[in-house]
């Protein structure tokens, strides 16, 4: 701690004094808590400690990440470290992408009443209910797109008035883009062809039979290709 | 960020820090003319290594005394678990009546455990007789949070044979040769797998987006964004999940099982919610449990999920399996240094892949920005702590500058935000914008190099025991390049997938017995070990310690 400065915060509707400048998880075990379910990658990426709050004399409900989020004093938090939310069974390869899956799939994306709380809730800062309404018109590139940031915490099925399980349709709409929408490049298949037809054998059984010697000479006169700054881009969609 | 008591902390930097921000903005016109340093001559390497890089402190580790890798210097940390009494003592364990009875049991919730299983399905076992368990939640991992890349030698201008040597020097040539070869072998499959399991890889004109990583002589990394990891766990995740394997969340082994004729048979689970043992009968076992950065060596921050506390080194070792290169420890070069709240969390390399260079306090360059990554935290170490250039925190914490507004200088406006949305995310969190300010960091305890020693089809000392991923060791010999973490757990993920479908379908435990670890524990009294440290670890535990000190065991 940069100092042992307190402050006040009510986990469950129970006050505990912890330190200022700490995220809500720091704040929790230096409370007394031992995280078993509620702490996962401790960085942002898994979406296993969604949490909630309110601060005294606030309306709003606010959505964050415990191990992302600073305490604040007066914050009356819980964690919410399961979602209920069932997903539909697929076969990839058996999709039709001509058609409607994933109003097919999750017939519960035409409840959606647009009223946005979805993305009020989403810690990652997704346009989650315009996801939603791209799917309901089946434009799963575009679900791909908005929804990729997206850690799956489950905060967003939660709260919709609708029942919707957001996430699920996402995580089906970006397999269903990629498969479709973002073809594999024609070199990667001419790789394999060659690796099952064994064209590098011989060169890694030479470098296997180097000496250390020869082995460190070959590495020194690696020619390090320079890095060239394509024209256009489409990143990860 | 609103409240006052915060003000001064999280709104940007200080007014000590911006004096060198200060300096950095003014070099960076010329640093970006000039280019960057260039890479060290091996000699230099060594030199740097041997001065700098905390593996190279020779008080740390000890020998460990007792087990199959007798006299193998490793860290103090992980020395303490592999001499230490079983969790359970074996007596209280009913055998009798196995929980579950599988084919394929796959210790493990990460990328490994679920590429394993997928594979051991798609070998021919059924769906039902797959089990995978875990101690978090399916995908609660280190995979989930690798952020700039997977390696494979897919491009014309490239070959396995080109990424073979990289990965060889990379690993100063102490890597396991057949392992590597595997990898670099199977790279272009996985990415292929991955293409029809609809992962999202980016692409700019129909064609993979290809970056260097710290080490490598070709462009062949493959990224999503810098949701990399997140992106091939989530889809493996949900293909686990239509394919319909078993997973049991919260349930870590904490003992393998083995049979009279000393083959892995199973493990006994401990489930974290009900606190009761469950006993799982197998016919073959796949270690896929991860690593050890929890165990914070030489009291580093890390990078590293929850769960990562070397449970599966422990469970193994104790069974018979020998281990390898446990001597030798990944700190990742570029780990949060600023604010404190997010210390040691994870800068990707792929900052510095897509142009971000570390400058210190003066705001000059003092090293290569993609040397391998013990090199290149040897640099930033001295430069903190033998040069004195380092810029400290209002905590006390030393770093360097990783000049991330020059990712928008060289690839144009907006390319942080499109290439690098986590790391934008993480520190806007705390009200810093890394398209306009650097970050500060400083070497974390990122990735465990050693491990389970394995073959190049995931098989262990022990028969039916089979392992992949980050437990398995050999495979990076002593420094892992970026990019080939991803990429070694699903190749000897599928791999030990495969090989554990294979037995399972030859091979039926007889009998279950827990005698391996009353021998171990009477090798750890005969060796004059007298110890009350149980382990597996299971969690670490961050409570602060005057809470612990008043903790009632009442329930």
């Amino acid at each position: 701690m940069a100092d042992e400065k307190l402050t006040r915060i009510y986990i469950m509707g129970k006050a505990y004094d912890v330190p200022v400048g700490v995220t809500i998880m720091d704040a929790m075990e230096y409370a007394g808590y031992r995280f078993i379910r509620g702490a996962g990658c401790r960085s942002g990426f898994c979406g296993a400690c969604g949490t909630v709050y309110r601060k005294a004399g606030e309306y709003r409900l606010e959505f964050v990440l415990a191990c992302q989020e600073m305490v604040e004093e007066g914050m009356h938090l819980t964690q919410l470290p399961f979602t209920p939310a069932p997903r539909a069974d697929y076969a990839l390869d058996d999709l039709d992408p001509s058609e409607n899956v994933l109003l097919q799939h999750y017939p519960e994306i035409a409840r959606c009443v647009s009223c946005n709380t979805c993305t009020k809730a989403c810690p990652q800062e997704i346009e989650v209910m315009d996801y939603v309404q791209a799917a309901l018109r089946g434009d799963v590139a575009r679900v791909a797109e908005l929804s990729f940031d997206c850690i799956a915490c489950g905060l967003c099925a939660m709260r919709c008035p609708a029942d919707i399980k957001h996430y699920h349709v996402a995580q089906m709409a970006r397999r269903l883009h990629s498969v479709a929408g973002s073809p594999t490049p024609e070199h990667l298949g001419a790789r394999m062809n060659e690796l099952d037809a064994g064209a590098f054998d011989d060169e890694l059984d030479g470098l296997a039979s180097m000496t250390l010697d020869e082995l460190k000479a070959k590495y020194a006169q690696r020619v390090i290709e320079k890095a060239q700054e394509p024209a256009t881009e489409e990143v990860a969609t | 960020m609103t409240d006052p008591q915060l003000a001064g902390i999280q709104d940007g930097y200080p007014d000590d820090m911006r004096a060198s921000i200060a300096k950095v903005e003014e070099t960076r016109a010329r640093r970006l003319k000039e280019g960057t340093r260039a890479p060290l001559s091996a000699e230099a390497r060594a030199e740097l290594l041997e001065a700098w890089h905390p593996d190279y402190k020779a008080d740390r580790k000890r020998e460990v005394a007792v087990g199959p890798s007798k006299g193998d210097r490793m860290p103090h940390e992980v020395v303490d678990l592999l001499e230490a009494r079983p969790s359970v003592e074996p007596a209280a364990v009913d055998l009798s009546s196995p929980g579950f009875d599988v084919s394929v049991l796959i210790l493990g919730g990460g990328g490994a455990a679920s590429v394993a299983a997928l594979f051991a399905v798609e070998e021919g076992i059924a769906p039902a007789d797959v089990l995978m368990v875990t101690k978090l939640r399916h995908g609660d991992c280190n995979s989930v949070m690798a952020q700039g890349g997977i390696q494979a030698a897919d491009r014309e201008n490239d070959s396995p044979a080109i990424h073979y040597l990289d990965v060889l020097g990379g690993g100063h040539y102490t890597n396991e040769p057949s392992l590597a070869r595997a990898l670099v072998e199977d790279g272009p499959r996985m990415i292929a797998w991955h293409e029809s399991l609809g992962v999202l890889y980016d692409k700019v004109d129909g064609e993979y987006l290809e970056a260097h990583g710290g080490g490598t002589s070709r462009m062949r990394m493959h990224s999503a964004k810098d949701y990399t990891g997140l992106e091939i766990m989530r889809v493996l995740r949900d293909e686990v999940r239509n394919v319909g394997i078993p997973v049991l969340e919260f349930a870590p082994a904490i003992d393998l099982l083995l049979d009279e004729a000393g083959n892995a048979a199973g493990a006994v689970l401990f489930n974290l919610e009900t606190e009761e043992q469950v006993v799982v009968r197998a016919r073959a076992t796949v270690l896929a449990t991860g690593g050890f950065g929890r165990l914070h060596i030489q009291g580093f921050p890390t990078t590293n999920h929850y769960g990562a506390t070397a449970d599966g080194l422990v469970m193994a070792y104790r069974a018979g399996a020998g281990l390898v290169d446990m001597d030798s420890v990944q700190y990742h070069p570029t780990g949060v240094a600023y604010p404190a709240a997010i210390l040691g969390q994870l800068a990707t390399e792929k900052l510095r892949n897509q142009g971000a260079e570390p400058v210190n306090a003066d705001g000059e360059s003092f090293v290569f920005p993609l040397e391998p990554r013990d090199v290149e935290a040897a640099a930033i170490i001295r430069e903190c702590y033998g040069e004195e250039k380092g810029i400290e925190t209002p905590s006390g914490v030393r770093g360097v500058w990783l000049d991330t507004p020059m990712i928008e200088e060289i690839h144009g406006p907006g390319t942080l935000k499109e290439r690098l949305a986590a790391m934008w995310m993480m520190w806007h969190r705390h009200g810093i914008d890394i398209t306009v300010d650097p970050a500060l960091v400083f070497p974390t305890l990122h990735y465990q190099n050693g491990g389970v020693r394995i073959d190049a089809d995931g098989r262990t000392a022990i028969p039916g025991l089979f392992a992949g991923g980050e437990v398995a060791g050999g495979v990076h010999g002593k420094n892992r390049l970026m990019g080939n973490s991803l990429l070694d757990y699903n190749v000897f993920g599928r791999r030990a997938g495969i090989s554990a479908a294979r037995w399972a379908k030859e091979n039926a435990p007889s009998g279950l017995s827990l005698k391996h670890v009353d021998a171990f524990v009477a090798a750890l009294e005969s060796a004059g070990i007298g110890t009350d440290r149980t382990a597996p670890m299971i969690l670490p535990d961050y409570r602060r310690e005057a809470v612990i000190a008043r903790r009632l065991d009442a329930l």
